[in-house]
């Protein structure tokens, strides 16, 4: 008998306490997937931050160590320098990545850091009870604005990963979604690829998920994953944003 | 004893290396030394300073509120510290490129024409040695010799400079 | 062993260097850029070693705390404003129970302040800096060469009891130069902790973590943290006194403070008026005993900063309200001179009464 699906060896047996429909127990599932296929799982430091993720340690069965509040990519930075041969990567929410810590994100890319970062973009900030993030689209509602976002008076929503993209130390930037079978496939071969990056000593690595939250966002888990394909990644488009890492595909 | 020295003038004139060789010097004959550069946005804009300090016990502070010398290579330095010295101090100036001359009457004004002798002996940039060769002379502070040896290791690495540079401070300390 | 004349600030580097410091991560402040400048120099191109010039001091202050989970020595040092902006980090690395040096050479302030000699940093330093309850070693060094060895001394307590350390200086100590000599050579190989985070290689996945959703478990971290600090404060409690035996009045003072009381002292003593001295090694733990039981002897005490009167509280605290304690502060980046500490000494001596010395 073939065995054709299994739980991946860095993956801890325990339940997710993720909302049904959150991207982000799709997103631990794959990380171990790509840890035990790249066996890397004895070299990975994850760097999960504070926010629903905070708990990730109690999934991925890797070194771990929490972050402050967008910090991470300077905690990956110390702990890269220190020890060359671990794998550090952050596991980063929108407003963790693009708001508070935008400086620490593109000056360790820009130092060419040989880190990896998974950026999950749910457009909004969800343990604190779905306000606005930076990357909350136009006429969104969320607690903090309430009247939908306003582009005169919140901003517009931040497109980090094309930020980084200009940033010469960044070897490769891809943004992908965890909405659709076809979708979290080419989800994995990016986030294989990003951590391929860091061991071929290519540059900073980044993919941007793009991420239901059907909690926040007050759908059912059917409505959050079509709203993704139909608004978010209108705004955010999906495929490979930089790639200098000379063609070298990870699978 | 403890006696403060301080020694300014234009960035470039050598005021720091003056003060850090004597240190130097007083620290192989065994004293207590401190040396204390001016620094941050008060050097910035040509002026610099520092302050020697040196004693036979633990020195306390290294600023120094009332200097028992001080060694003016320009005219603003003149200027901002002809009233900071002890009475009974001494200062030393470069008299080649000051002008007004300090109407003190309670401390000694010893004029170095530094400059011109520098310049004279083809060693333009050794107006901060001549000085201090002057300085040692009239102060009594280190001996000639410590100083001659502390020349020898701050120009290691430029030994082509270590004559020039002795011969200045041996000019200064001949001159009185 | 010979001497050499070397400032406060590259003192510390080379001492860190002879400790085994192998990262350092700061950003550009005066009055402590010549540091951040040696371990440029001396550790960027080291092999096995690293230095970053971060995009700010909270940047720097998370890569220490990287390189910490990494287990090896890290420092970081900065000015007052600076320090301020690594309370975050600091506040992590307490709750995470992982070493590193953090070197304050402080300046006026509130604000940007100036960039002269200043204390008041006191507080700040001693009560824990950042947000929770928790505390951080503070070593206060007087002179060059106790910034060397209390450097060295600061990456010893640090791994000893898995805590932040801080090095509260001063811009007059840093700025300064003074003969030093350096009773480390540096080790030749670089230190690596057990407890780090450098990837599951022979053993179960580790995590380092401070934040529970349970109150209990925080309260039990706490709790452990406190133990520890009270085995520190039993421990490393260091302080030095001068001249305190026969003193009608005790000077208390820390840091640059202390050494322009000693001056003040010595001229006090020529002239018959008998002042001694405690100087606090130590800021936390705080030598309250020993102050206490000077207070036995001696009736009247002077707290000489340069602050409005930080450290005096710790010695009001130390002396229960039984004996009389004056205050002679500096704020903002003046140094006072030992000649106006005298003044200071002169006058409380005839205030109160005190008999000088036949």
């Amino acid at each position: 008998m073939k065995k054709v699906y299994s739980r991946p060896k860095s993956l801890k047996k325990a339940t997710f306490h993720y909302c049904p429909g959150c991207g982000h127990s799709i997103v631990h599932r794959l990380l171990c997937e790509v840890f035990d296929e790249l066996k890397i799982q004895d070299r990975v430091i994850g760097i999960p931050p504070p926010g629903c993720s905070v708990f990730a340690y109690n999934y991925l069965d890797v070194d771990m160590a929490e972050s402050a509040h967008g910090r991470g990519a300077a905690v990956a930075t110390g702990i890269k320098r220190a020890c060359p041969e671990a794998l550090p990567f952050t596991y980063q929410g929108d407003g963790d990545i693009a708001a508070i810590g935008t400086a620490e994100t593109i000056h360790a890319a820009n130092r060419g850091e040989k880190i990896t970062s998974i950026f999950i973009n749910n457009a909004v900030y969800g343990m604190t009870g779905g306000q606005m993030a930076p990357t909350t689209l136009l006429e969104q509602t969320t607690t903090t604005s309430p009247y939908g976002r306003d582009a005169a008076l919140e901003g517009y929503p931040i497109k980090l990963s094309e930020m980084l993209a200009l940033v010469k130390g960044a070897a490769y930037i891809e943004r992908v979604a965890v909405n659709s079978p076809a979708n979290i496939k080419k989800a994995k071969k990016a986030i294989k690829k990003a951590f391929q990056t860091q061991i071929d000593d290519l540059g900073y690595s980044l993919v941007e998920i793009l991420s239901p939250c059907p909690t926040n966002w007050k759908m059912s888990p059917i409505e959050s994953w079509k709203w993704v394909d139909e608004v978010m990644s209108k705004e955010y488009p999906l495929g490979v944003i930089k790639d200098i890492t000379g063609e070298k595909d990870a699978d | 004893m403890l006696i403060k020295t301080i020694f300014a003038g234009f960035g470039g004139q050598g005021v720091l290396s003056m003060g850090l060789n004597l240190a130097q010097a007083a620290m192989t004959e065994g004293k207590e030394v401190t040396y204390l550069p001016s620094y941050g946005a008060e050097v910035r804009g040509g002026t610099a300073n520092c302050t020697v300090t040196i004693s036979d016990e633990e020195i306390a502070s290294p600023v120094a509120s009332s200097p028992e010398f001080v060694v003016a290579l320009n005219q603003p330095s003149l200027v901002r510290f002809q009233n900071q010295i002890q009475s009974g101090g001494i200062f030393f100036i470069n008299s080649s490129i000051t002008e007004a001359r300090t109407t003190r009457g309670d401390i000694e004004l010893i004029e170095v024409p530094a400059s011109e002798m520098a310049e004279k002996m083809g060693n333009p940039k050794g107006v901060n040695t001549v000085m201090l060769g002057a300085f040692i002379k009239k102060s009594n502070l280190v001996s000639l010799d410590s100083l001659l040896k502390g020349l020898e290791d701050s120009f290691k690495k430029k030994p082509k400079l270590i004559d020039i540079n002795k011969k200045a401070l041996k000019m200064g300390f001949d001159l009185f | 062993m010979t001497k050499t004349l070397m400032y406060g600030n590259t003192a510390i580097g080379e001492a860190a260097i002879r400790a085994g410091c192998q990262c350092y991560f700061g950003y550009p402040i005066t009055p402590q850029n010549e540091l951040t400048e040696y371990m440029a120099t001396h550790l960027s191109r080291r092999k096995g070693c690293a230095f970053v010039q971060a995009e700010s001091e909270i940047a720097a202050i998370n890569m220490v705390y990287g390189a910490s989970l990494a287990g090896v020595r890290v420092m970081t040092s900065s000015s007052s404003p600076g320090i301020s902006l690594k309370q975050e980090g600091i506040s992590y690395l307490a709750a995470c129970e992982l070493p590193a040096v953090i070197v304050n050479m402080s300046r006026g302030g509130p604000g940007l302040g100036s960039i002269s000699a200043a204390q008041s940093d006191y507080f700040q330093s001693t009560r824990g800096g950042g947000h929770g309850d928790y505390r951080t070693i503070v070593l206060a060094p007087s002179s060059v060469q106790e910034l060397a060895d209390l450097t060295h001394r600061a990456f010893d307590l640090a791994d000893k009891y898995m805590i932040p350390v801080i090095l509260l200086g001063d811009g007059m100590l840093g700025q300064m130069m003074e003969p030093i000599e350096f009773k480390h050579e540096a080790p030749r190989k670089l230190p690596i902790r057990e407890r780090a985070v450098r990837g599951a290689k022979g053993r179960p996945s580790r995590i380092i973590k401070t934040f529970t959703s349970k109150p209990t478990e925080m309260e039990e971290i706490n709790w452990s943290l406190f133990r520890r600090y009270q085995l520190i404060k039993k421990n490393e409690t260091t302080f030095e006194t001068y001249m305190v035996e026969d003193a009608e009045l005790i000077i208390v003072a820390f840091g640059a403070s202390a050494r322009i009381a000693k001056g003040a002292i010595r001229n006090a003593r020529a002239e018959g008026l008998k002042v001694g001295m405690l100087m606090p090694v130590t800021l936390w733990p705080f030598p309250y005993e020993k102050i206490k039981e000077l207070g036995r002897d001696t009736k009247q005490f002077l707290v000489f900063e340069m602050n409005m009167g930080q450290m005096l509280e710790d010695v009001q605290l130390a002396l229960e309200g039984k004996r009389e304690i004056s205050f002679y502060g500096r704020p903002g980046g003046v140094i006072p001179t030992p000649s106006e500490v005298l003044r200071v000494i002169s006058r409380l001596y005839h205030q109160k009464g005190l008999k000088k010395a036949k």
